[in-house]
């Protein structure tokens, strides 16, 4: 199959425009009798839901968690960027689309980089009107910070809260909708399954998670806003029950998988302390705008900060890269952490760890300033570690946090399977290798304010008149009866391991054999020791109870079992993917001082994968990346 | 570190609960309250016996998701702390803990110590929003709000809807929660076209759904992780009264 993004002609600034107007538009006595089915309540779900509800769609939310107030947006701290150029500071939607795709290391697709800059500030209008207590000035007007790897101020933010904020923002949307009866929303229902007739997605398999019950929905459009695959290294900073069974089932029943070895290392992490560590905890990029990143410049130097003397500490980044210093993007800054430790030079008792000072913030600005900016980052550290930052340097280190790979979209976020979209981070769409700060908050919002309500018309339309599907369809008793066995079999293997004992020892294969650095044989191994982990699972796994319950554990070896076919196909797309670009760093391809290099020539295409069947090698399609308004370039932050 | 554990089983809605005794065993001080239950959990698997159910998600204290009455206290022994963000550092060697779910009729067991809190969202649902259509926001500088009212509005916008107020209240009250989005709303001038309506709205569903009034104990803030101050309350009973006049015109 080709793989047609559908990008719209003529001039990059006049693409969305035109393409909204050619878009079909939906009469608004007919948008009633369409259901669209929307699995996620995060930002990009819980926007969408409300929008298209607002406009007169039948919405179904589902959601894994209690509330779709819990999704995991929740947790992102620094910000939401937005071309406003509030700040005066030359700032436009041409520097944000630029930055956005030098940022991305060129591996993104342009029209649709340009179109998230373009509505990035009608999402702070949005927000600003439902309420988000975002941050003002003394006059009144919001304030902007400048966030990681930027050098103008275009991101808002509510102290430390932003995406909770914005989610809240979104959630009272929602909420509305909820209460007008546009939407239906159903928390604690976890989504097993695509269900696909003659080709389209027309609904889905879900499992009640109180009850057991397994059910279907139908609906006119399928719509996943199920977020990324962090948690396929087992420590990440994602939620713990952040999973990839929705878009790993849908990419099983024929949707293509892009760039999934695109995976984001954040470079400020709370360090790993024990082997019953359960997660990674961030803090905020912001962080970096007052405190300094150092480590000592003598191997296995184990006396206390305040023991080294200035003369023997190396402030790494801002002699690598004295223009961007300490806010050096986030793949290049958590490169150099490891290229640290990898020297002897880590701090802490694992060795695994820099600092990350504020003592000459503390000094120029004083320790209120400094409290009133990041006080709640502070007390979280302190909380976690037993460590005051006022009084010695905070310990970081880089851990798994987004995943710029997903599913394969169009312009219209539609995947290669009609009628099955994909917004936010589950979709592979904006950030190209890498993403910047205070850029995952905007796409999300982005997709569900702004594009898919403009866009899904086109597909809704050319189903009008059509038969409608219902749930009574063979293919959904199919379906049904695949989910029901599957859900069986893990049941009845009655093995020895626990569920969390597979998904840490798959953690390990991925962090060490394709984490921030990887070569062709750790690749090639990790390809040995995925399979052999996956069939032990499947005879050896202990899941304990029964289905018609709530059953933590089978909801966990449900995701642990998709995650142990995923994982290999991030490894397979790393090892195809022969240079360096943004987080997917080759050993084998770097620049004398050892920084990503990029193969230009025969790399620049979205690698988008068609699945095989289980343990099958997948098969690559490629959708060449057109550069026609940004010169591809050797990034530099020098 | 070791400790005994007393732990609420219940096998669901429908079925009496009662504590067990567990003991944890080797617990890592820099551990997390729910990382010492995974452990617990990992030894009771291996012993082929059901774990111990319960709510968390994202482990970092802003989700809202986790729960707990430790030693009788919602979200254990430290302040605005969420149990997910609770070390283990703050026990001591060989004490007993007790472990219960929220208790509040309006948040039923589900199992073990998961209860259903979605009686918060119906609250929620009956008011707490603006009416804002997409493509109808003006710029959003052409709102101004003044640093100490958006300051305030962030202070009470801050609940994480975890219901800890709820289950710390004699008369389990929710009107922590409630008076945290009335008030956000209420000091914003986009929340001024539908002052009334929503505080009206949410309080006659927070009544329906079987909370009940506060009466000053002031429990909600001791334990509440976002340190939500009892003080909204008293906004929350000034705008009700407020809105009840308007109505009664």
């Amino acid at each position: 199959m080709s793989l047609d993004s559908k990008i719209p002609s003529g001039p990059i600034e006049k693409k969305w425009e035109k393409h909204k107007f050619e878009s079909k538009l939906i009469n608004p006595a007919n948008r009633r009798k369409y259901e669209i089915i929307i699995v996620g309540s995060g930002l990009a779900g819980a926007s969408a839901a409300a929008t298209l509800g607002d406009l007169g769609y039948k919405v179904k939310c589902f959601c894994y968690q209690d509330s779709p107030r819990r999704a995991h947006s929740i947790a992102a701290q620094g910000g939401i960027n937005a071309a406003k150029n509030y700040q005066n500071d030359g700032d436009s939607i041409y520097r944000l689309f630029y930055d956005t795709v030098k940022g991305g290391d060129f591996r993104s697709r342009e029209a649709n980089v340009y179109r998230l800059a373009e509505v990035s500030a009608n999402i702070i209008d949005q927000c600003v009107a439902q309420g988000v207590p975002f941050a003002r000035e003394y006059g009144g007007m919001l304030a902007n910070r400048s966030f990681g790897g930027a050098q103008v101020s275009r991101t808002f933010y509510a102290r430390g809260q932003t995406g909770q904020q914005l989610l809240l923002g979104a959630y009272s949307a929602l909420n509305k909708q909820i209460a007008a009866g546009t939407v239906q929303m159903f928390p604690r229902t976890e989504m097993l399954d695509t269900v696909l007739v003659d080709g389209h997605a027309k609904g889905i398999v879900v499992r009640d998670m109180v009850t057991g019950k397994i059910s279907s929905h139908a609906g006119d459009a399928v719509v996943l806003a199920t977020g990324g695959y962090g948690n396929v290294f087992y420590l990440s900073t994602n939620a713990k029950g952040c999973n990839t069974t929705a878009i790993w089932r849908a990419h099983k029943k024929g949707a293509y998988f892009a760039n999934p070895c695109y995976t984001q290392i954040h470079p400020t992490c709370i360090p790993v302390t024990g082997d019953y560590q359960s997660k990674l905890t961030l803090m905020s990029e912001s962080l970096r705008n007052d405190g300094r990143v150092w480590a000592p410049k003598k191997k296995g130097d184990k006396r206390p900060p305040h023991e080294i003397p200035e003369s023997e500490r190396d402030y790494y980044l801002e002699r690598k890269y004295p223009s961007y210093g300490n806010l050096a993007p986030r793949d290049i800054s958590s490169r150099a952490a490891k290229q640290a430790c990898d020297d002897g030079r880590g701090v802490g008792a694992s060795g695994l760890g820099v600092y990350l000072d504020f003592a000459d913030a503390i000094k120029r600005l004083g320790e209120p300033v400094i409290r009133e900016r990041y006080g709640n980052l502070f007390d979280m550290y302190h909380k976690i570690t037993n460590e005051d930052a006022y009084k010695q340097p905070m310990r970081i280190f880089p851990a798994v946090h987004y995943t710029m790979g997903g599913l394969w979209v169009d312009y219209d976020l539609m995947s290669n399977v009609p009628g099955l979209h994909v917004m936010g981070e589950a979709n592979f769409s904006d950030h190209g290798a890498n993403r910047l700060g205070a850029s995952a908050l905007m796409q999300g919002l982005a997709d569900g304010y702004f594009v898919l309500p403009s866009t899904i018309g086109n597909y809704l339309s050319s189903q009008f008149g059509k038969e409608k599907v219902t749930t009574e369809h063979a293919e959904f008793k199919k379906a049904e009866e695949e989910v029901t066995n599957r859900v069986r079999n893990l049941l009845n293997i009655k093995g020895k391991r626990s569920v969390d004992s597979f998904h840490r020892e798959l953690g390990l294969i991925m962090w060490e054999k394709c984490g921030m650095a990887r070569n062709e044989a750790g690749l090639k191994e990790a390809l040995q020791l995925i399979p052999a982990l996956r069939e032990e699972f499947w005879n050896n796994v202990n899941v304990l109870g029964e289905n018609e319950e709530l059953n933590q554990s089978l909801e966990k070896a449900g995701r642990v079992a998709d995650f142990l076919e995923f994982g290999e196909l991030l490894c397979y797309d790393a090892l195809h993917r022969q240079e360096s670009c943004g987080g997917h760093f080759r050993e084998e391809h770097q620049t004398p001082e050892g920084e990503a290099l990029r193969d230009d020539a025969n790399f620049a295409y979205v690698g988008a994968w068609e699945s095989a069947g289980t343990g099958q090698t997948p098969v690559l399609h490629k959708e060449p990346l057109d550069f026609e308004n940004i010169h591809l370039a050797q990034r530099s932050y020098k | 570190m070791n400790l005994n554990l007393k732990v609420w089983r219940q096998k669901n809605g429908k079925t009496p609960g009662k504590l067990v005794d567990y003991a944890a065993h080797n617990i890592p001080e820099d551990a997390s309250f729910l990382e010492m239950l995974d452990i617990v959990n990992e030894d009771l698997i291996a012993k082929n016996e059901d774990p111990i159910a319960f709510d968390h998600d994202c482990r970092e204290g802003i989700c809202g998701m986790c729960s707990l009455v430790i030693n009788g206290v919602a979200h254990g022994p430290s302040r605005a702390t969420t149990t997910c963000q609770l070390y283990m550092r703050h026990f001591k060697e060989g004490e007993t803990i007790f472990i219960e779910p929220f208790r509040a009729e309006p948040f039923p067991v589900l199992k073990d110590l998961i209860t259903n809190r979605s009686a918060f969202d119906r609250i929620q649902q009956a008011g707490g929003f603006t009416t804002s259509r997409v493509g109808s926001a003006p710029d959003g500088n052409a709102i101004l709000i003044p640093k100490p009212d958006a300051d305030l509005a962030m202070d009470a916008a801050a609940c994480i809807g975890c219901g800890a107020c709820v289950a710390a209240c004699p008369n389990a009250s929710a009107m922590l929660f409630v008076s945290a989005k009335v008030s956000q709303l209420a000091l914003l001038p986009q929340g001024q076209p539908e002052r009334t309506q929503r505080v009206l709205g949410m309080v006659k569903k927070m009544d329906e759904e079987g909370f009940g009034n506060c009466s000053n104990h002031y429990e909600c803030e001791a334990v509440c992780p976002a340190e939500i101050k009892a003080t909204f309350i008293a906004k929350l009973n000034r705008e009700y009264a407020v809105a009840t006049l308007k109505e009664s015109v």
